[in-house]
């Protein structure tokens, strides 16, 4: 930044000579991040299980709905993980090949924890963003509206949502999303509020920029690192969320699979001795969540200046 | 204060009628009625069964009835499921259930949490702290519904110390296992809160002075420092608190305690609009007055905070 500066010509030789390197904000932030061992841990492991739930499957010597009738009758005893027959975390109950079934179900979490962070980043953010620059009345009502939204116990209402009208995947979207954004408006309401008095807002509002242009062009792109921060805190939040209901049974329905039905089926099983039917799912269940946890602690600690 | 309490209800009663409108719509949104079954009813009989149960009147009327009746007698309505049962027969069996171990959870959750959240502060950044620290993490990836299931593994097919289901009347071998499953999470969050504001408390000036007149530690913590250090947690306890009922579904379901959950879940299998309705409307309600409880207390021990 300062290398741009030419404020008198002794000062520029002698900026060369120690050769300042300029550090930008996300610069800054990145080589915070790599600090934190925990937190490069968990990104390490993220990327690690998401390329087992997307390409995971090709290793796979059974589809997830295949029923391999050697095993049926007989899973307790012959249903462990093995090489040999090519079921590496045994089978499920039915003798359907669990990795097959755990690449699915690690899929489909992992895909309902990013559309209910995206729909949360998108729709908070904006929501948000023009609550808290308009403020006065237009503020008062629409976080009112998020009150009142909020008081309401959604898990009850999506449940009631899942039985009226079908489960669907993409019903457990529709109802995810409902909820997800709430948390996110206030947090990008607060940030507005403090965004709004700056000078370069002051500046685009002088020359005439129109308001919505304001909010997209200047407001949003500073809310980012927070928003950032607090999306990734929402995915296992999301995982969680989708995971009970599917644990309840009203999520996603077979043979469509998500690590909660599968933890919940493995559950149910696990009396009869075949602890790997819960201990697979269970597995890659906790190392995302404690993965997206680090992660969200370590961007929050990069990004976020006001904890550190 | 009086109108504080004022304004709080006068957000606290509209969020509630906008939760009924909201099951209302969602219910006469539904295909088909609760009567539509494999073979086709008489019309005759149809008819009947709808005047019995309210469906023929328009959406308004059976919407305005249903609130006078849940206000003035506390009556859901008649369950479809069960024939011979209304809504609040069904509320009355399962809720006394969830309220025991819902209770004992959240002592076990505030008491535990509490304790590990001041150890960890006052011991900062020994092993103790990161002792703390960890099982609060750990704690937090372990959602109820995977704690259960764990603990089943090793309480009761492991180890056979403890029953792995049932109620019984609620003796106490029956409670331990649900209560651990369903404060785990919770402890964990009151304990992180718990430690973070009790180390601001401690760098504050007061406790300096305190520590200067040579107070000796544990009056300086439960004197001084324990109060003022307490009230985020108190803000956190009013959606613990409903987190928990909310939570308790899954307890319900897993160690069939015969909780509300427990109905809950089995009419969403049978689409028994009328108890889905009933639970969550009573959940709403519950979660607000709650919440307006937690608010009203919070004003109260600290009279800087005013909405």
């Amino acid at each position: 930044m300062y290398r741009d500066k030419t404020t008198g010509a002794s000062l520029v030789d002698a900026v060369h000579l120690a050769e300042v390197q300029g550090r930008s904000l996300w610069k800054d932030a990145r080589q915070r991040f790599m600090r934190n061992k925990a937190a490069v841990a968990g990104l390490v492991a993220l990327i690690l299980i998401t390329l087992f739930a997307f390409f995971g499957g090709l290793l796979a010597r059974w589809s997830a709905e295949e029923i391999d009738w050697a095993m049926m009758g007989n899973v307790a005893q012959a249903g462990g993980p093995s090489i040999a027959n090519g079921h590496y975390f045994g089978v499920d109950e039915l003798g359907r090949d669990l990795y097959a079934r755990t690449v699915q179900g690690t899929r489909i979490s992992l895909l309902v924890g990013f559309v209910g962070a995206a729909i949360a980043v998108i729709v908070g953010t904006l929501y948000g963003a023009i609550a808290g620059y308009f403020g006065g009345r237009t503020d008062g009502i629409m976080m009112r509206i998020v009150d009142i939204l909020m008081a309401i116990p959604f898990m009850f209402v999506l449940i009631l949502m899942l039985v009226i009208f079908g489960r669907s995947i993409l019903m457990l979207f529709i109802g995810i999303g409902l909820i997800s954004w709430l948390d996110m408006s206030r947090i990008a309401r607060g940030q507005t509020l403090t965004l709004k008095n700056k000078e370069f807002v002051e500046a685009t509002i002088a020359i005439g920029v129109r308001p919505m242009t304001i909010i997209l062009r200047h407001i949003v792109p500073n809310l980012l690192g927070l928003v950032i921060v607090y999306a990734t805190l929402l995915v296992p939040t999301m995982i969680i969320t989708e995971s009970f209901i599917s644990f309840l049974g009203l999520g996603v329905q077979e043979p469509a699979t998500s690590l909660g039905a599968l933890i919940s089926a493995g559950a149910g099983q696990m009396q009869y001795g075949v602890i790997w039917q819960l201990v697979f799912p269970l597995f890659f269940f906790i190392v995302t969540l404690f993965a997206f946890f680090f992660v969200g602690d370590g961007l929050r600690d990069a990004l976020d200046p006001k904890d550190r | 204060m009086f109108n504080f309490v004022l304004k709080r209800l006068a957000i606290a009663v509209p969020t509630i009628l906008i939760l009924i409108v909201l099951s209302f719509m969602l219910m006469f949104a539904a295909p088909g009625g609760p009567f539509n079954s494999e073979r086709p009813l008489p019309p005759q009989v149809l008819a009947n069964l709808e005047a019995r149960y309210g469906l023929d009147q328009p959406y308004w009327k059976q919407m305005y009835d249903y609130v006078v009746n849940m206000v003035t007698r506390f009556d859901f309505g008649p369950s479809f499921q069960y024939r011979d049962r209304t809504v609040t027969d069904v509320i009355m069996q399962g809720f006394p259930v969830t309220l025991t171990y819902g209770f004992w959870s959240f002592v076990v959750a505030v008491i535990v949490g509490v304790s590990l959240g001041v150890v960890a502060a006052i011991k900062h950044n020994t092993w103790l702290d990161y002792l703390a620290v960890g099982i609060s993490v750990g704690a937090q990836v372990l959602p109820n519904f995977v704690m259960a299931p764990i603990l089943v593994l090793v309480f009761t097919l492991w180890l056979g110390w403890l029953p792995g289901g049932g109620w019984q009347g609620g003796q106490w071998q029956y409670l331990i296992l649900p209560v651990i499953a369903l404060s785990t999470s919770y402890m964990a969050s009151i304990a992180r809160i718990t430690r973070s504001s009790m180390l601001e408390v401690l760098n504050a000036g007061f406790i300096r002075t305190a520590r200067a007149k040579g107070l000796p530690t544990w009056r300086i913590i439960l004197g001084h420092a324990l109060k003022p250090a307490m009230l985020p947690v108190l803000s956190y306890l009013g959606p613990a608190f409903v987190l928990m009922i909310t939570g308790s579904v899954v307890i319900d379901v897993y160690f069939s305690t015969g909780g509300i959950g427990q109905f809950f879940v089995n009419s969403a299998f049978s689409r028994d609009y009328a108890v889905i309705m009933g639970i969550t409307i009573l959940v709403g309600v519950l979660t607000i007055v709650f919440n307006l409880l937690v608010d009203v207390l919070y004003a109260w021990i600290d009279p800087k905070i005013r909405y």
